[in-house]
């Protein structure tokens, strides 16, 4: 990842730094944890798809049986799941745009910790809306409307 | 002790060596571009225009399939995003198993449930009946 800044960490001080640890752990900065989380958000969607597969193919079943499993979906704590999966997604996607980026345009890899951070401005931009629609109807019918 | 080769010099490559990680990596990206349209465009739709969640039902489905349009961004988003999960999570797999057996094991898994689930939802986007009692 592009360091365009000082390293840190106490090791590169000199030593005699804030932390003893601070010299042998690895404590990568925006580009290792963007990993990470693209890592948990990829995941936590795929396994979120093996189940979003078979309720969609209740359809096949009946109509009274979809509509039972959709009214979970409907449900306000189900709800707040479904704006966590459309933050995760929206991260995914923008993300792995930025990969994208870094893998395939010149000056990708040196601009990757600001594009990172723009990625996480639009993503801010965007859910803040999102989650005003998406939880709308879940607060209407707790707290009445 | 173990010789390590001089920097830069050239890889030895084994016999019977495929590209095959080449094409894994270069579906990873030409498969997210289009499931960025294709995710984004179904979430937006399915939770947030004209009411969101709310207004889904089994009628809802059978009004958008009865569109070719919508049939294909259905199928083409199940088959993407299933095997592009899987190419990730394979990659995960390979990360952090140490044992061979547990290696083989959960891919086996992996590659046994991807299969099962586009299989199950391309039947179900072929020989939906919205006529079903």
């Amino acid at each position: 990842m592009s360091t365009s800044t000082q390293p840190r960490d106490a090791a590169a001080t000199g030593g005699g730094g804030r932390t003893r640890l601070a010299g042998t752990l690895y404590r990568g900065r925006e580009g290792m944890w963007s990993w990470v989380a693209h890592r948990i958000t990829g995941v936590l969607t795929f396994f979120f798809l093996f189940a979003h597969v078979l309720d969609t193919a209740l359809v096949r079943v009946s109509p009274s049986s979809y509509d039972s499993v959709i009214a979970d979906y409907k449900n306000p704590f189900v709800n707040l799941l479904e704006l966590g999966l459309v933050g995760a997604v929206l991260f995914h996607a923008l993300n792995g745009l930025r990969v994208i980026a870094v893998d395939f345009w010149s000056r990708g890899a040196r601009l990757q910790r600001q594009m990172l951070w723009t990625i996480v401005a639009v993503w801010v931009v965007v859910m803040v809306p999102g989650a005003f629609f998406m939880l709308k109807h879940s607060v209407e019918t707790i707290f009445g409307s | 002790m173990t010789t390590i080769d001089a920097p830069r010099s050239r890889q030895r490559r084994s016999r019977g060596r495929t590209n095959t990680e080449l094409y894994a990596w270069l579906f990873m990206r030409v498969s997210g571009l289009l499931l960025v349209v294709l995710v984004l465009g179904h979430l937006f739709i399915m939770n947030i225009l004209d009411g969101g969640v709310q207004r889904i039902n089994f009628a809802f489905v059978a009004g958008r399939w009865s569109s070719p349009f919508w049939q294909v961004w259905d199928l083409l988003m199940l088959w993407l995003a299933m095997i592009h999960g899987a190419n990730g999570l394979r990659t995960i797999i390979s990360d952090y198993t140490r044992r061979d057996a547990t290696r083989f094991w959960l891919k086996m898994l992996l590659y046994t449930a991807t299969g099962l689930t586009i299989a199950l939802g391309t039947l179900v986007i072929f020989t939906f009946d919205p006529n079903i009692s």
